[in-house]
C-alpha cells in the first residue's frame, strides 16, 4: 500500500466516513466482454476518465532516474580518471622493484599476471566497500528521495528498500570492468617494459606534462560535442550530454589552466623562495591534477545545483506570495456546506473567493480546470508569464483561458494560442502562468463559464481576504459554527510554510550528494598528497639544506595545496554557473516543464571557496605534519641515497 | 491516486472473507453460530422459498442441462447464483452482509467454457426475488413467473467467449429430497434444505467462438440452503443428477469422508413422484482417473443401486469439465450406459491438487 493509504471494506467506510451510499468513483476494469452497452449511453450523467499514459508515474520518473543516472555516469568517469592516474602512478613508482624482480628471473607474463591479480583483489574490495557505502547512503537518503518524487510528480513510492542481487553483481562488474579500463594503459606499458630501462617519476611528471595538451583539446572536443548533442537534438538526454561534455571537457582542460596560471604567477614573483615555491606548485601538478579535477567537478557541481536549488525558491517563495494571496483557506465537508459557509463569511469578510475545479484531459494531458470570480486578488498578484493587454477583464467576460507554465510547455501552446478544454468549448490563451510544483497541468476561466458547462463542479474550498487583526476570531466563529476539522481551516502563513518545508525536504537530497562529492574531493587531494609523499622528500631535501626550516616547509606544503584549492576554485566558478544555466533553463524545462530564472547568490560561493580551502588544508595537514615530525636524519639520508 | 492496483486487493479480501476462516470445501464445514439451521418439522412454502434466505449462512440457485445441438452434438450449460452471507442478516446498500458469488458454465466433448462472477449484496448487483421469480448477478439472469413450481424460466450468461440464452419449461412438480426437503448430509446430523425441479425442457441458443448454435435438451433445477452443511471431516463430495430414457430420474451423492462415506439418493419417477433412499444403500465407484488441473479426478464412474435395479456406467462428456473459479471444482455433463441409459450432470468437489 502506498503511504498514507487507509483500505477498508466500503461499507466500513461509508460508516467512518458518514458518507452513506456515496461513491466517489467508479473503477472500469480495460478487459470488457465485447458487445456491451457503453457507460454513456447506461449512465450518461457518469465520465469516463481513461488515465493518459503521461500521467503514468513510471514516465514521469523516467526523468528522474535519468538525472541520477546521468550524475552516476559522472562520478564514476571522475573515479576512473582517478584510478588510472593513481595505477599509473603507482606502477611508475615501483619501476625499480619491477625491475630487480625480472632481473632476478620473474618472467615478465608471470609479473603481469600478478599485478592484474592484484588490481582485481583491490577492484573487488573497493566495489564491496562501495555497495556497503552505497547501500548506507540509499537507506539514509530513502524517505528523502520518496519524498522528491511525490513533491515534484506527484509519484508514490513505496519506502522499502531491498539490496537487490543484480545491483551487486552489476557494482562488482563496473568496479572491475573500470579498473581495468583505467589500468590497461599501464598494464600495457609494464608488459613492454624493456628490462633495463631506469625511467624515473620525473619521467611520468614530464610525459604528463607533454599530455596535458593532448588532454585539454580532448577536453574541448567533448565540450564541443556536448553542445554539438544540444544543437542537434530536443529532450532531456540532449541536455544530459550537454552538461557531461561541459564538466569532462572542462576538467580535462584544467591541468593546462593551472599551468599557465603558476607559471604566470612564477613569472610575477620575485625572491628565492618565492620563486622556488611557484616553480615548485607548477612542478607537482602533474601528480595531484586528477584529484584538482575531482575538486573542480565537486565544487562547480555544488554552485550549479546550489544556484538553481536557490533560484528556484527565491522564484518559489515570491510565487508562493503571489498565488497565496487570501489569508484564509477553508474547506467545506461537502457543497451543502460550502454554500452555507459562503453565505455565512459573505457579510463577515472582505471578499469569499471560491476555488472550484473539474478535472479534464487536455491534449492528453491530465488538466485541473479552475473557475475564478474576477478579483483585484487575481489580477494584481497572479504570477503572468506572458499575457494579452486587458487579460482579465477577458478572462470575465468568458472569452479567455489562463494555462500553466507546464501546460503550455507540454502543449506547446502559449499566449494568443487556442486550446480546446471541452468538446465544444475553444478558447483563446490569454496568458501563461507560473505554477510550480504541481505534476498536473492547470487551466483557469471565468467561473460563471465554467458552471454552465460543469455544473457538478465541486464547491467546498474558498479562498478568504479579510483584515488580518480579525482572523483569529474568525478562525474561531468559523469552526464553532460549522464544525469544521482542523485541517478545514488554513491559514494562508501556515499554507507558505509547509509548502516551503515540502520545498526544503525536496532538495535534501541533492545537498547530501553535494558534500558528498565535496568529501570526495577533498579525499583524493588527501590520497594524492600521500601518495606524491615518497617522491617529495628529495626535493625538499635540498631546500631544506639551504636553510628553510622544517616549519617553514611544512606551512609551504599547506599554502601549495590551499593556493591549488584557490586556484580550482576560482576555476570551478564560472563552470558551475554555466551548469546552473543549463540545469536551469535545459534541464528543468525538458524535465518538469518550468523554466526558472536565474539568481546569483555571491554568499553560498564564499562559503564554498571557504569549504574548498578548509578541505585542501585538510588535506595537505597530514602530509605536512609528516614532513614537520621527520628527522634531520632522514632528509640528510637523501644526499646519501645514490638513486 | 492511482486506483488500478488496489482492484486485485479487494477482489482477493472479497474471496479470502469467503475462505480465510473456511473449513471444509469452501468453507462449507464452518462453524454457522448465529445462523439458523434447518429443521425437519419446517415446511417448506412455495413461491416464497425460490426466494433468499438472509438467515441462512450458504444458498445456491442451481441450473444444470444437458442439451443437443443442430450439429447433432451434445452440450452441457451450467447456469449457478451462489449466496454467502457474512453475518445472518440482511442491511440495505453496502452494509448487506450478503456476498453473490454467479458462475456459468458452457461444455462440449472438446471444450469447456467458464466465467465468474462477485457482487455486493444491498446494492442490487445481484440477487433474488421470489414472486415474481428472478435470480441475477451483473447481466447475468434467471428469471419467471414465480408460479410455485417454476414451471418457465429464460435463463442466460455470457462469458468472454461465450453465451447462452435458454428457455425452459416444465410441467412436473417440485422434488423435495430427503424428508420433505430437509436433506441430511451426514451421521452428525447436518443438513440442508433441498428441493429441485428436475423435469425442465429446454430451447434456445449458444453462442460458441465460431457462432450461433440452436439447442434442445432438458434441465434440472436444485436450490438448496443450510448454515453448515458439511461435518469438519468430510473433504468434499460427488454429486449426479441423472435423466434416464425411461422417463425416471435420479439424484445420488456421496460426501467423503475419511472416516466413512454418507450417501443419499432421491429415486423420481416418470410421473414426478419421489422417494428417498437412505445412506449406503447406493455403491459409487470410480472407474477411470483423469488428470484435471494437475488433479486426479475420477471420470467414470459405476454406480449400483440394487433397489431399483441400476447397474451404471456414468462418463463424462469433456474429462476437463474444470471450473477454475475462486473455489475450484468439477462440473459438466454425463451420458449413463449400463442397465439404463440417460444423460446427466456430475459435480465433484474437494479434490486436492497432488503434491
Amino acid at each position: 500500500m502506498p503511504p498514507g493509504v487507509v483500505l477498508t471494506d466500503i461499507a466500513v467506510a461509508e460508516r467512518l466516513l458518514d458518507q452513506p451510499g456515496k461513491i466517489s468513483y467508479i473503477l472500469v476494469l480495460p478487459d470488457q466482454r465485447p458487445g456491451l452497452q457503453p457507460i454513456s449511453v447506461l449512465e450518461p450523467e457518469l465520465q469516463l476518465q481513461t488515465p493518459e499514459p503521461a500521467a503514468d508515474a513510471a514516465s514521469l520518473t523516467d526523468s528522474f532516474h535519468l538525472n541520477l543516472t546521468a550524475f552516476g555516469l559522472l562520478s564514476f568517469a571522475v573515479g576512473l580518471f582517478v584510478v588510472h592516474g593513481t595505477v599509473g602512478l603507482a606502477f611508475e613508482q615501483r619501476r625499480p622493484m619491477f625491475r630487480t624482480l625480472r632481473a632476478l628471473g620473474v618472467s615478465l607474463r608471470r609479473l603481469t599476471a600478478l599485478v592484474i591479480l592484484e588490481l582485481a583483489m583491490l577492484a573487488v574490495v573497493a566495489a564491496l566497500a562501495g555497495l556497503v557505502l552505497g547501500y548506507l547512503v540509499a537507506a539514509a537518503l530513502m524517505p528523502d528521495v520518496a519524498a522528491t518524487l511525490r513533491g515534484l510528480y506527484g509519484a508514490s513510492v513505496e519506502g522499502g528498500l531491498v539490496l537487490r542481487l543484480d545491483w551487486v553483481l552489476s557494482g562488482l562488474a563496473m568496479a572491475l570492468l573500470g579498473t581495468a579500463a583505467a589500468s590497461a594503459q599501464a598494464l600495457w606499458r609494464l608488459y613492454r617494459m624493456p628490462l633495463l630501462a631506469t625511467p624515473g617519476p620525473r619521467s611520468w611528471a614530464a610525459q604528463s606534462e607533454r599530455g596535458n595538451q593532448h588532454q585539454a583539446f580532448a577536453g574541448m572536443l567533448l565540450m564541443a560535442g556536448g553542445i554539438l548533442a544540444m544543437c542537434l537534438f530536443d529532450g532531456l538526454v540532449a541536455g544530459f550530454w550537454l552538461l557531461g561534455g561541459l564538466m569532462l571537457g572542462s576538467a580535462l582542460m584544467l591541468p593546462l589552466a593551472l599551468s599557465h596560471l603558476l607559471a604566470f604567477a612564477a613569472r610575477r614573483t620575485r625572491g628565492a623562495v618565492s620563486e622556488w615555491f611557484w616553480s615548485d606548485i607548477r612542478a607537482q601538478l602533474p601528480g595531484i591534477s586528477l584529484a584538482l579535477m575531482a575538486l573542480l567537478l565537486a565544487l562547480a557541481t555544488n554552485i550549479g545545483v546550489g544556484t538553481m536549488v536557490s533560484s528556484f525558491r527565491l522564484t518559489f517563495t515570491g510565487w508562493l506570495d503571489q498565488r497565496l494571496v487570501s489569508e484564509l483557506y477553508v474547506t467545506a465537508r461537502d457543497d451543502n456546506q460550502g454554500a452555507d459557509i459562503a453565505a455565512w463569511l459573505g457579510p463577515r469578510t472582505d471578499v469569499v473567493l471560491p476555488i472550484r475545479s473539474v478535472d479534464i484531459v487536455v491534449l492528453g494531458q491530465p488538466v485541473s480546470l479552475y473557475g475564478i470570480l474576477p478579483h483585484s486578488s487575481y489580477s494584481e498578484h497572479f504570477p503572468l508569464l506572458s499575457s494579452v493587454s486587458q487579460v482579465w477583464e477577458q478572462l470575465a467576460a468568458g472569452e479567455a483561458v489562463l494555462i500553466s507554465e507546464q501546460l503550455a510547455r507540454r502543449t506547446g501552446t502559449w499566449t494568443g494560442d487556442t486550446l480546446t478544454l471541452l468538446p465544444d468549448w475553444t478558447l483563446p490563451v490569454g496568458g501563461v502562468y507560473s505554477d510550480y510544483g504541481n505534476p498536473t497541468g492547470q487551466a483557469v476561466v471565468s467561473l460563471e463559464e465554467l458552471l454552465v458547462r460543469r455544473p457538478d463542479t465541486p464547491n467546498r474550498r474558498f479562498g478568504i481576504r479579510i483584515d488580518p487583526s480579525q482572523l483569529d476570531a474568525l478562525t474561531v466563529d468559523l469552526r464553532d459554527t460549522f464544525d469544521l476539522p482542523l485541517t478545514g481551516i488554513i491559514r494562508q502563513t501556515a499554507l507558505k510554510d509547509r509548502s516551503l518545508a515540502t520545498f526544503d525536504k525536496t532538495f535534501v537530497v541533492t545537498g547530501a550528494l553535494n558534500l558528498l562529492t565535496l568529501g570526495v574531493a577533498g579525499f583524493t587531494i588527501l590520497t594524492s598528497l600521500l601518495t606524491l609523499w615518497d617522491m617529495r622528500l628529495p626535493q625538499l631535501a635540498p631546500v631544506w639544506a639551504l636553510g628553510l626550516t622544517r616549519g617553514q616547509l611544512a606551512r609551504l606544503e599547506l599554502l601549495r595545496s590551499v593556493t591549488l584549492a584557490a586556484l580550482t576554485a576560482l576555476l570551478a566558478l564560472p563552470l558551475g554557473l554555466l551548469l546552473a544555466w543549463a540545469l536551469l533553463a535545459i534541464i528543468n524545462v525538458e524535465a518538469f516543464g518550468w523554466r526558472l530564472p536565474m539568481f546569483l547568490f555571491p554568499g553560498d560561493w564564499l562559503l564554498l571557496f571557504l569549504l574548498a580551502l578548509v578541505a585542501a588544508t585538510a588535506a595537505a595537514a597530514l602530509p605536512a605534519r609528516r614532513l614537520y615530525r621527520t628527522p634531520p636524519s632522514e632528509l640528510l639520508k637523501v644526499f646519501a641515497d645514490a638513486r | 491516486m492511482p486506483a488500478k492496483p488496489y482492484l486485485p486487493a479487494i477482489l482477493l479480501w472479497l474471496v479470502s472473507v469467503i475462505g480465510a476462516t473456511a473449513q471444509g470445501f469452501a468453507g462449507l464445514a464452518t462453524n454457522a453460530e448465529g445462523f439458523e439451521g434447518p429443521r425437519p418439522d419446517v415446511a417448506l412454502q412455495f413461491p416464497r422459498d425460490h426466494g433468499p434466505h438472509p438467515g441462512f449462512r450458504i444458498e445456491w440457485w442451481y441450473v444444470t442441462a444437458t442439451l443437443t445441438g443442430a450439429d447433432g452434438r451434445d452440450y452441457g450449460v451450467q447456469w449457478t447464483l451462489f449466496r454467502s452471507a457474512l453475518a445472518p442478516q440482511e442491511a440495505p446498500g453496502w452494509q448487506s452482509p450478503q456476498i453473490w458469488m454467479g458462475h456459468a458454465a458452457l461444455t462440449s466433448p472438446d471444450q469447456h467454457y467458464v466465467a465468474e462472477r462477485l457482487a455486493r449484496g444491498g446494492i442490487g448487483q445481484a440477487g433474488v426475488t421470489a414472486t415474481p421469480f428472478a435470480a441475477w448477478i451483473d447481466d447475468w439472469s434467471l428469471a419467471g413467473v414465480g408460479d410455485a413450481r417454476l414451471s418457465e424460466l429464460s435463463m442466460n450468461a455470457a462469458g468472454s467467449s461465450f453465451a447462452y440464452d435458454l428457455q425452459l419449461k416444465s410441467d412436473g412438480p417440485l422434488v423435495l429430497h430427503g424428508q420433505e426437503g430437509y436433506s441430511v448430509k451426514s451421521e452428525a446430523g447436518q443438513a440442508s434444505y433441498y428441493y429441485s425441479q428436475p423435469h425442465y425442457l429446454v430451447r434456445g441458443t449458444l453462442q460458441l467462438p465460431d457462432g450461433p448454435m440452436p439447442v434442445t435438451g432438458q434441465a434440472w433445477m436444485d436450490r438448496e440452503w443450510s448454515s453448515q452443511p458439511l461435518s469438519k471431516d468430510q473433504t468434499g463430495w460427488d454429486w449426479f443428477s441423472l435423466s434416464f430414457d425411461s422417463g425416471d430420474k435420479m439424484m445420488a451423492f456421496r460426501l467423503r469422508d475419511g472416516a466413512g462415506d454418507f450417501t443419499s439418493v432421491t429415486w423420481i419417477n416418470s410421473d414426478g413422484r419421489s422417494s428417498p433412499i437412505p445412506n449406503g444403500a447406493i455403491a459409487l465407484e470410480p472407474l477411470k482417473i483423469a488428470d484435471v488441473d494437475e488433479r486426479d479426478i475420477p471420470v467414470f464412474w459405476r454406480l449400483v443401486l440394487p433397489d431399483r435395479g441400476i447397474d451404471i456406467a456414468v462418463q463424462a462428456l469433456n474429462n476437463q469439465s474444470w471450473m477454475n473459479t475462486s473455489f475450484p471444482y468439477w462440473e459438466g455433463p454425463v451420458s449413463v450406459s449400463g442397465s439404463h441409459t440417460g444423460r446427466g450432470y456430475l459435480e465433484m468437489t474437494g479434490y486436492p491438487p497432488r503434491r
